[in-house]
């Protein structure tokens, strides 16, 4: 946003203030960035779909461009091929970012085990919330969002990523 | 009949084509490398038996053997209805045969295959490069001496030949001769809305227009194959659900087919009915998927959601079978996990009824005669029947070119010629036939799943066999046998004979072929999966070639490419 680069309001004593505005506004608008590759990405359109509908969490705008979202959820897993462009879009996205690996694939591998399943995309990238699963069901998927939210609303922008850190 | 195709085979070439082993009732013959083109050529177009669709080329490794590589190919006549297997052994030293792409397209992408997983070389392939895996794999990892943990980082995203300049316009061609159009080179996917997850097409533009598309795929490769040599038949199960996980139940039930196939087990009648109420429940969904996902990307997003809240409701009653939403598992070799649960046949009854006839009548009032979305796919994309099944096409994309091939029909199992029920089939092979032939076929599956309701038998839900089944929990407690039994099935998994068997289902896509090779241990020795997807895709330059890149993203989307089934 900016506002955090500012030292002045780092330092001043409206840091409080600021940062529940922010917090505020960040938690109930994450845009997610859908980096769906396998079953778990079936599960995550049923989230984003009427029945679930992901937009009761403000998060209902999928974009599929990295420079327009703030959420990456990796659904499904990530082989080695895949692995380097997975890295790259990570870079991509601006920060403030969080990462949410939806289901057991994303999370550690899952029932794969073999010569070209990444185990797990925290070797890759760093990761927020685990939401496990195979795939997890949409409320699984809707609670690991409310984990994103309440790390969001912990966050200040003391904190060293907003410092460019 | 295709028996007397391997006869006149037999006699025609004494020197080059030999019986193999009868197992099952399946038709195979050995081949030797130098004869092989003509034999592909004269079955091609055999007299009575023209073998028109390649259904698979798949590698296997036999390392104790004095020729170490098999390539195996399946072949299908629509005339005849019958499937043949070739078998050509190779040595260690000299893994090379002639290619079949000149006859069948179709070879084009399994033979890329069987290089990169065996590294089996085919002489005369116009582009033989890896295909699952990535440019920097070393080895080839389904070779039986390939450690399955050993895993090769890839440094650079994949780098497709195209960026060094070839026929790279740039604005200097125009300027040289004001005659050489500007061309461009344009990058879709892997990480695209469209390309469904991991589907990865580059693409060589004047303005707009499409001149060339090179689709490249393996993203998803999770290694289902070399995972399930690993495993006992019933553990493989679950990673069949995760091939094309629009519709699970459909894998697991070609999957358990053909190993029941490979055991000579016949499953109960009700096993049956209840395997093809949950097989059609199964394609309606994967359609609603397909159109849905085909209509966001063409640009509606209202159908989307109607298409979906009928899913939610499919996946209810799968969800009371199995427990699971998407990857169920529900099926066993030799029956099913479980019964059908009390008021399932009316819950379900009611849903084929009213909710999804109503879904799929409000989506069609939406779409099928909308002017957009017709002039958005009306030719575009066309494929002509003959060349369809060149490239390998089955299922809805073939039958939307008006080729009435279902599997259903022309090889019925499970009581499918009982049922009452139409082919849809399309004329022109276009995006729009694609997408009214999937809207059709629901229809007919609801009039399938109604009938198999209607006449669904009471019976066991497991087969009454002791290689196969656990007894009873009462009887293991009391008695020896039965304990025995029991611990055996356990530790010992199930043990079918030796033998290979390849089995086919109609899936939501088309043709999902097992071929099971079995060394008579509890491991499956080797297991290729025929996915009709994988044929399909490979089919996308011929199909995109001079349309718009608008166009392009409408044509994927009708293919219904699901990567799982697609990378395996």
């Amino acid at each position: 946003m900016g506002i955090e680069s500012s030292s002045i309001l780092r330092n001043s004593p409206f840091v409080k203030p600021v940062d529940a505005i922010l917090n505020w506004c960040r938690e109930y608008s994450c845009w997610p960035y859908a980096f769906g590759t396998a079953c778990c990405a079936i599960e995550f359109m049923a989230v984003a779909a009427s029945h679930y509908d992901i937009s009761r969490f403000g998060a209902e705008v999928i974009r599929f461009s990295p420079r327009q979202a703030d959420l990456l959820v990796v659904s499904g897993t990530i082989s080695e091929k895949m692995a380097p462009i997975l890295k790259k879009i990570y870079d991509q996205i601006c920060e403030p970012k969080w990462v949410m690996a939806h289901g057991a694939c994303a999370c550690s591998g899952g029932i794969y085990d073999n010569y070209c399943t990444v185990q797990g995309i925290d070797t890759i990238i760093p990761v927020d919330v685990y939401v496990p699963g195979c795939p997890p069901t949409p409320e699984a998927f809707l609670d690991g969002l409310i984990k994103i939210q309440k790390i969001i609303e912990g966050e200040s922008i003391r904190d060293p990523k907003y410092r460019g850190e | 009949m295709a028996a007397a195709v391997a006869q006149t085979l037999l006699e025609k070439f004494p020197k080059a084509v030999s019986a193999a082993p009868d197992f099952r009732e399946e038709e195979a013959l050995y081949v030797i490398r130098e004869n092989l083109p003509e034999v592909l050529q004269f079955l091609y177009s055999a007299p009575d038996a023209e073998y028109r669709l390649l259904e698979d080329v798949c590698g296997a490794d036999y390392p104790g053997r004095e020729k170490r590589f098999e390539v195996v190919y399946h072949l299908y006549s629509l005339k005849t209805g019958q499937h043949l297997r070739l078998k050509v052994a190779l040595s260690e030293d000299d893994p090379t045969l002639p290619t079949a792409t000149g006859i069948w397209k179709a070879a084009d992408w399994f033979e890329r295959e069987a290089f990169d997983q065996y590294g089996i070389r085919f002489e005369g392939h116009p582009n033989l490069r890896r295909v699952l895996n990535h440019e920097e794999f070393v080895g080839h990892p389904l070779r039986k001496d390939y450690p399955i943990n050993k895993r090769q980082k890839l440094t650079r995203p994949t780098n497709l030949g195209w960026e060094e300049g070839q026929s790279r316009g740039n604005g200097s061609g125009s300027e040289a001769g004001g005659e050489e159009p500007e061309r461009m080179i344009l990058n879709i996917g892997p990480a695209h809305p469209t390309t469904h997850g991991t589907l990865r097409v580059l693409a060589r533009l004047e303005g707009e227009t499409i001149l060339e598309a090179d689709p490249e795929i393996g993203y998803l490769h999770r290694g289902f194959e070399k995972t399930s040599e690993a495993l006992t038949y019933q553990q493989v199960i679950p990673l069949t659900d995760r091939l094309n996980y629009c519709s699970a139940m459909m894998n697991n039930v070609g999957y358990c087919r053909a190993v029941e196939k490979l055991l000579g087990i016949e499953v109960s009648k009700r096993v049956q009915y209840i395997r093809v109420i949950i097989s059609e429940l199964s394609r309606i969904i994967d359609h609603f998927v397909c159109i849905a996902a085909n209509i966001v990307d063409i640009g509606a997003l209202t159908p989307y959601w109607y298409c979906f809240r009928e899913r939610e409701n499919v996946y209810e009653l799968l969800e009371a079978l199995c427990g699971a939403r998407l990857t169920t598992s529900y099926t066993r070799i030799g029956g099913l996990s479980h019964d059908l649960p009390d008021g399932w046949v009316e819950r379900c009854r009611s849903y084929i009824r009213e909710r999804i006839p109503r879904a799929i009548e409000e989506t069609e009032t939406l779409i099928t005669k909308n002017r957009i979305f017709v002039d958005r796919t009306m030719g575009v994309g066309v494929i002509s029947g003959d060349e369809a099944l060149n490239w390998g096409f089955t299922g809805p994309c073939l039958r939307a070119s008006g080729v009435p091939f279902d599997v259903r029909r022309a090889n019925p199992y499970y009581d499918y010629d009982k049922f009452d029920f139409e082919i849809p089939v399309g004329s022109n092979g276009d995006t729009y036939d694609r997408y009214l032939v999937r809207m059709e076929e629901m229809r007919q599956s609801l009039r399938i799943v109604e009938q198999a309701l209607d006449g669904l038998p009471e019976g066991p839900i497991s087969a009454q066999d002791r290689r196969v089944s656990l007894p009873e929990k009462d009887a293991v407690y009391t008695k020896f046998g039965a304990l025995v039994q029991h611990t055996k099935l356990i530790v010992d998994g199930i043990l079918p004979p030796e033998g290979e068997v390849y089995s086919v289902t109609e899936a939501a896509n088309g043709v999902l072929g097992f071929y099971i090779v079995s060394d008579g241990t509890k491991n499956p020795y080797r297991i290729k999966v025929r996915p009709p997807c994988f044929a399909i895709f490979q089919a996308l330059p011929q199909l995109t070639e001079g349309n718009m890149i608008a166009d392009l993203i409408a044509i994927v989307g009708s293919l219904n490419i699901i990567a799982g089934e697609l990378d395996r």
